[in-house]
């Protein structure tokens, strides 16, 4: 180079490539991420590869059938039931826990006095470290019995919609239990993540908006939501991806079946990592493949929500806070 | 309407600590004032307690009076967000709505008023972005984010919202200290336009502006850190820069304090 200055740049690019620590670390890091690649790879090559070999010996179709028998001659196993349980005990969930949780977060953080909104915080931040097999256990013991009662009136005020009809007795080991409890399982999470986000909201936006003379809900509706916009469908998304693969506590409050039923509030139905839960330890080989197939149609979902997620907050960015 | 502020008696607190001392101080209807004093004298302070934005900062806290015209802000049954609609405020930094369309920013105040018809809002969107000399640049592009404009052509939206909802009185703390001199210069300008309608109060630590946007000046000063801040004196723009009649502000104005 013809330049009459020393080049830093280019002597330091030169000299890292003779200082033995960088050339260590930069192996390492180098080997460690191709090492996980590959491992990954692997993964997901033998998982489609069991995968499509149980499918394509499935004698009806993996989509569209409400059974689960690979082990039958001829195998006959689908995933309509457990796609269909998984996606509207997740959404009951949603329904639930996403306005719960930035109503609770929108109190800590803007609301409640600083000596209320601390430990409220904390035991939000406790209840987010519950394993969820003590959720399952709480959900069965208590949630259930306790549910039946408004399943009930459920029934006898809103059997018109349809979904609430209740057209067999029985306990409320159903899927509208399956979301309560999946609501209460995420609402911490989600609370959370929305709280971080609402505290966050620069002091400067409120104040323009409190300027013009707006309430505090006002203060709230113009600046605090869309600004913790992203930010609450970011932990909406934490939350569906618990809500989606939770295994053990619906595995304990569910009594499944593989009737694909609109009246939520029959016994019934099942979820993907439910299925597989129960299903997998009694499998042969072959069902065990069955079971990774459907493991992957999970995946898959929830790849594509976390898209459809990114979308959303992509879509607008121009309007994000993010640009002031 | 422009209304005449009347402030008798001012202290202002946060928490333990006493930021202002016992101010009182008139302002004309349809005048600038014009604010200065060293840093930490408590300007912002004093200016956030004439549109109670000041008891928004947690353990904010006032005493005495600010009358607007015959009613007391700090009456007992006043209240603050109705205060605050009638007295704007135009911040240090530029703050246009991020998610708001530059439209949606100039009308956000009037929608939160009350009814307006769609011709009416378009109609005062106008009208103010043209009072805040910004419509010729933004016509085209009203619908576009209003956090895309340069910094001093956010301020003048900042400005258009606040005039846009025809408030009494409207305070700026130093709207300009963020801008180059040629967003400065056309803010300044403004300033000598809006003067016609509203009451002014601009808080800045800039000599040549006050002395060129304002009619009368106030000095505040602290008599030392930690200690409330004061108004030392209240005159003339003219006479404070040119003989003012306490000692300390000639010692400020000219530089060798402060
Ligand atoms: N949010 C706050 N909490 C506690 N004390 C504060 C707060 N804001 C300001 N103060 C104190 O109040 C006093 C006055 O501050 P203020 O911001 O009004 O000064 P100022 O004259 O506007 O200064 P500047 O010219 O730097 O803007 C200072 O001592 C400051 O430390
Ligand atoms: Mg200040």
């Amino acid at each position: 180079m013809a330049t009459t200055t020393p080049d830093i740049q280019g002597s330091r690019g030169a000299k890292s490539a003779t200082r033995p620590g960088d050339r260590i670390f930069s192996g390492l890091s180098r080997g460690s991420g191709i090492t996980l690649l590959v491992i990954m790879a692997a993964i997901a090559v033998f998982l489609t590869y069991r995968a499509v070999l149980a499918v394509s010996d499935d004698s009806t179709n993996f989509f569209t059938t409400f059974e689960w028998n690979p082990a039958g001659s001829p195998p006959v196993f689908g995933i309509a039931v457990l796609a269909f349980g998984t996606v509207v005990s997740s959404v009951i969930a949603m329904l639930i826990a996403v306005p719960v949780a930035i109503g609770i977060a929108l109190f800590i953080s803007h609301y409640a006095p600083r000596k209320l909104a601390k430990p409220l915080a904390y035991v939000v931040d406790l209840l987010a470290a519950v394993p969820s097999i003590i959720y399952g256990l709480w959900g069965a013991i208590f949630l259930v019995p306790y549910l039946d009662g408004l399943n009930k009136w459920l029934d006898q005020y809103l059997g018109w919609t349809y979904v609430f009809d209740k057209s067999s007795d029985g306990v409320a080991r159903n899927l509208f239990t399956v979301g309560i409890l999946l609501a209460i399982m995420i609402l911490p999470i989600i609370t959370n993540v929305t709280r971080e986000v609402f505290l966050q909201v620069p002091k400067m936006h409120e104040e323009a908006a409190l300027a013009l003379g707006a309430t505090r809900w006002e203060v709230i509706r113009m600046s605090v939501l869309p600004f913790g916009r992203s930010g609450i469908i970011s932990a909406s998304m934490l939350g569906l991806g618990r809500a989606l693969g939770e295994t053990m506590a619906v595995a304990v409050v569910l009594s499944p079946s593989f009737v694909l039923s609109g009246h939520l509030l029959d016994p019934g139905g099942g979820t993907f990592a439910q299925n597989i839960a129960a299903k997998f330890n009694e499998a042969n080989e072959y069902g065990r493949d069955a079971l990774i197939a459907s493991g992957l149609v999970l995946f898959v979902i929830t790849l594509l929500v976390n898209g459809a997620a990114r979308w959303i907050i992509g879509r607008r960015k121009e309007y994000s806070g993010a640009a002031a | 309407m422009a209304k005449r502020i009347d402030v008798s008696g001012l202290s202002a607190y946060y928490g333990a600590h006493k930021a202002i001392d016992d101010i009182s101080m008139t302002v004309e209807p349809r005048s600038v004032t014009a604010f200065i004093g060293p840093s930490g004298c408590g300007k912002s302070t004093f200016l956030r307690t004439l549109n109670r934005m000041h008891e928004v900062t947690p353990g904010g806290r006032v005493e005495g009076k600010v009358m607007l015209d015959d009613e007391n802000l700090y009456g007992t049954n006043v209240d603050p967000v109705a205060v605050r609609r009638t007295v704007g405020m135009v911040f240090q930094r530029p703050n246009p709505f991020p998610t708001m369309s530059i439209f949606d920013n100039v009308a956000a105040g009037l929608r939160l008023n009350g009814n307006y018809k769609k011709s009416q809002l378009a109609d005062i969107v106008e009208r103010s972005l043209k009072g805040a000399n910004l419509w010729n640049e933004v016509k085209d592009r009203l619908n576009k984010p209003g956090s895309g404009l340069s910094g001093g052509q956010q301020q003048r939206l900042c400005i258009a919202r606040a005039i846009a909802v025809e408030p009494d009185v409207l305070l700026m703390d130093e709207p300009c200290s963020a801008l180059d001199p040629i967003s400065t210069l056309a803010i300044e300008d403004l300033i000598g336009e809006l003067k016609e309608r509203f009451t002014i109060v601009i808080v800045t630590h800039n000599m040549q502006q006050a002395a060129r946007v304002s009619d009368r000046t106030a000095f505040f000063n602290l008599a030392a850190v930690g200690q409330p801040g004061k108004l030392i004196e209240l005159d003339d723009t003219e006479r404070i820069f040119s003989n003012p009649s306490v000692q300390a502000t000639e010692d400020y104005i000219s530089g060798r304090f402060g």
